[in-house]
């Protein structure tokens, strides 16, 4: 993709998140302030793209699920298991390497099942992924024995709380890992097969795309992507709660991949939009919050700002902005859809 | 005039898809729009219908101009399509399916008995002996062709609209199909009929009207004209020979260098069979729709994988497991059916080409985007695929350029056995005749070519022998100067069926 396009896909959510954070910023005008202090960056922004990271790195995975026609609701219980897996590692007495490779492979395994149930036995993606989703909360609480796993490790904890030249751990690791998805997919031919086997499954086997192999690998991805958010949910408590860790974030994954501009249908996907949506449902979490709405607030008003923002990225919308757009800079659009 | 144009105009970004097009039906004839992929057929229909909003010109209907803003509104006025792919709902019966939408009903609730009346009775005069209460995916293309027809002349009942009608019938379905048609005629119907085969546009239009490019070339009534003439209209160009012209030169390859086929077949789709290619053979298979032709394609490229038999070449077993190891073998596959099969319609033209390419050469290894870009620019030129650029989504491109982007796929793979299911089904002339020059070239190089066709005159044109299959057993082989359309016909019908209700 060259640079004009990536920004062409990319700007109904850049102007989103901009007309979001001009929003919060009406009731909280102190949003822009970023100091350091004590090592470290502090300032809504950064506690944004700090706090953002864990559904930021489900989407990542989500996308690549989503683009290949399915989706994976088990990640927020992904998210438990690898958590607990490295807590009760670090109680164990294992070092924070073999920690994290549990958790790790852990999350792997996660997807290995999922995507051996969507391409092996066929059965439909959302049915799968439930069965790992209710089941998976479970696997958590035998790990955890039934509480709050608790531990002692700096070196763990500094992978939730830590930072990095100022910059918090989490959004280090999520920046990093969108990054390494990014090239892994476009360098290689992996983002075009993944979006032939997600347009047209039939046609790309017949093609020769090894689309089973593909298919578990995106799934394994997406677990992979819900480890490494499981385990910075854990590190920033200090514990692994098998109830709550990663609780309904599936469906914000989901809807940071929707924002994203990315088709439920599959096909056509991009990492770096859905990483912005990501960033939008997190601006909108903290701003409803530092607006000073009493709490019973928060959903609704998430809710109605998520409508405004998937009507007006809508295709049915879209051609009307793109109208005013053009109306604004008097100069022709030449990029007007042909009406179907 | 029942149904007229004038100057009508549309055009897309980059294309003007109608320039001015002047067009006249009558009540009561059989008026057959025609020209090659890209001339505008579709889009003149759908203007007609109201699916398209013209950019000017007017659209008369008994005189007065009108302005359907959708096919429901086109349909109230008296206008009725009926496409290719049948638009109607397979699991639901037929009555369902003829009724829908003016369902008789109670209260609001459906009457049953009551639409299965109104059902009948719209079938009546179809020479249709079908039960309504059945869904309608229990019969025939055909049948469900007819009861799409009687619903739109139900819900229409003046000008109807038939859009590639025959492309997935045999021979005695088109008869059929036909019967009715002219019956409809006969109640003064005007009817404006779309397709591809010429022969049957002669059998049963009264007036012919040829588009090009957007233009209007010419009208005539179809007894003035004939075949030599139209396909000059239609193209714009003479054309040298038509296919039929036998071409066969030798096979250059030996039995040696052949890939051997013992006793392949799948249970429940096709018999075990034997076949031996050799390098430079092109060999056709005949026989008709549901008769073992697809199936064969399929067990020889392993997309449903032999049960029996053994495959080998001069180094010994080939793998067919699945179409990757059969890729891998140097095998390639173009299917019957382009959309569902054959293309990644959200996908670029460009990426359409390397797909098979880059599957092959794993994903670790992509194809450099420069070197993408000259594949795809190369292949466009040589196969004069007609797209503005190699960025187009192939979603947007007619049948036949699509055809020819899933050849370009597959010649990218430079394979030694190519397998063409169709290849030429629903593409206009020109496109058509590219194809079979196409043929020729490759196999020239020395590649092997399989094809299956229904028109017997392009598999005797192509092949050097013909096999042929009849209820999923490949029954009899012809070679020399038994390679001849009416030897495959008394192949295609001896000896449970005669000659005569073949044809």
């Amino acid at each position: 993709m060259t640079g004009s396009t990536l920004l062409r896909r990319i700007a109904p959510q850049l102007l989103t998140l901009a007309a979001v954070i001009v929003l919060v910023s009406i009731y909280y005008p102190a949003f822009y302030q970023i100091v350091y202090v004590n090592d470290r960056l502090v300032g809504i922004p950064i506690d944004v793209i700090k706090r953002g990271a864990p559904v930021a790195l489900l989407a990542i995975g989500m996308t690549l699920v989503i683009a290949t026609r399915g989706i994976d609701l088990s990640v927020g219980a992904v998210m438990a298991i690898c958590g607990a897996s490295a807590a009760w590692s670090i109680d164990q007495g294992y070092g924070i390497g073999a920690a994290l490779g549990i958790a790790g492979a852990a999350g792997l395994v996660c997807g290995l099942w999922n995507g051996v149930l969507v391409a092996f036995f066929g059965i439909q993606p959302i049915v799968a992924t439930l069965i790992l989703m209710v089941a998976g909360r479970g696997v958590a609480q035998l790990i955890t024995g039934g509480t709050i796993l608790t531990f002692d490790s700096d070196t763990f904890a500094f992978l939730g709380s830590g930072t990095m030249i100022g910059v918090p751990v989490p959004t280090v690791i999520w920046i990093l890992t969108g990054i390494g998805f990014g090239l892994l997919v476009r360098r290689t031919a992996l983002g075009l097969l993944v979006e032939s086997i997600g347009v047209n499954l039939r046609a790309s086997t017949l093609a020769g795309i090894n689309s089973r192999v593909l298919l578990i690998a995106v799934y394994m991805g997406s677990g992979f992507c819900a480890a490494l958010a499981g385990v910075i949910a854990t590190a920033d408590i200090r514990g692994a709660d098998a109830n709550n860790a990663g609780l309904w974030l599936e469906l914000d994954a989901i809807l940071a991949v929707v924002i994203g501009g990315n088709s439920l249908l599959g096909g056509r996907f991009s990492i770096l939009a859905s990483l912005l949506g990501a960033m939008i449902i997190q601006t909108i979490n903290t701003g409803i919050l530092l607006a000073g709405f009493p709490s019973e607030f928060n959903l609704v008003i998430k809710a109605v700002l998520v409508i405004v923002i998937l009507v007006l990225q809508s295709p049915r919308f879209m051609p009307y902005l793109e109208l005013l757009a053009s109306r604004f800079k008097r100069s022709s659009v030449t990029r007007l859809e042909a009406g179907e | 005039m029942l149904l007229s144009t004038r100057d009508l105009t549309k055009s897309f970004p980059g294309t003007i898809a109608l320039d001015r097009v002047n067009f006249g039906l009558k009540a009561g004839e059989v008026h057959a729009l025609l020209g090659e992929n890209g001339a505008g057929k579709s889009t003149l229909i759908k203007c007609l219908t109201g699916a398209y909003r013209r950019d000017s010109g007017d659209i008369l209907f008994e005189g007065k101009p009108i302005f359907p803003q959708s096919t429901l509104e086109a349909q109230a006025i008296g206008i009725g399509t009926v496409y290719q792919e049948v638009n109607l709902l397979p699991n639901l019966t037929v009555a369902e399916n003829l009724t829908l939408g003016h369902q008789p009903t109670r209260f609001g609730m459906i009457r049953p008995r009551a639409m299965q009346a109104l059902a009948q009775e719209m079938l009546a005069g179809y020479g249709l002996d079908i039960d309504v209460r059945r869904p309608l995916e229990s019969y025939s293309v055909a049948v469900q062709q007819i009861v799409a027809i009687a619903r739109a002349v139900h819900l229409s009942g003046r000008v109807l609209i038939l859009d590639e009608p025959t492309a997935s019938l045999d021979a005695r379905e088109v008869q059929m199909l036909f019967d009715v048609v002219r019956d409809l005629r006969g109640r003064g119907l005007g009817i404006i009929f779309i397709s591809h085969f010429l022969d049957q546009v002669f059998e049963i239009s009264d007036s012919l009207t040829i588009l090009r490019n957007g233009r209007h070339i010419a009208t005539h009534p179809a007894a003035d004209v004939d075949r030599m003439q139209l396909i000059t209209l239609m193209l714009g160009r003479e054309l040298e020979e038509e296919t039929s012209v036998r071409y066969r030169p030798e096979v250059t390859g030996t039995s040696a260098d052949a890939i051997r086929f013992t006793g392949v077949g799948r249970r429940g789709r096709i018999a075990p069979f034997d076949l031996t290619v050799r390098k430079g053979e092109v060999i056709g298979m005949a026989g008709l729709l549901g008769s073992g032709r697809t199936e064969s394609a399929e067990v020889l490229f392993g997309a449903v994988p032999s049960d029996s038999g053994t495959v080998e070449d001069a180094n010994g077993a080939v793998d067919l497991r699945n179409p990757r190891s059969a890729i891998a073998a140097g095998f390639a596959f173009a299917p019957e059916d382009r959309k569902t099969d054959g293309i990644i319609a959200e996908l670029s033209v460009r990426e359409n080409i390397i797909l098979a390419l880059q599957a092959r050469q794993g994903w670790a290894r992509p194809i450099p985007q420069a070197e993408q870009q000259r594949m795809a620019d190369d292949y466009i030129a040589r196969l004069d695929i007609r797209t503005p650029d190699a960025e187009k989504p192939v979603g947007l491109l007619s049948g036949g350029n699509q055809q020819k982007v899933i050849l370009a796929r597959w010649l990218a793979t430079n394979p030694r056995f190519l397998i063409l299911d169709e290849p030429t089904r629903g593409i206009d002339v020109g496109a058509h005749a590219e194809i079979l020059r196409l043929i020729e070239d490759v196999v020239a190089q020395g590649m092997s070519i399989l094809v299956i066709s229904s028109e017997l005159e392009e598999l005797v044109a192509v092949s050097h022998r013909v096999i042929v299959v009849r209820d999923r057993r490949h029954v009899s082989e012809l070679t020399g100067a038994d390679v001849s359309p009416d030897t495959i016909l008394r192949a295609i019908a001896a000896p449970h069926t005669t000659l005569e209700a073949m044809a």
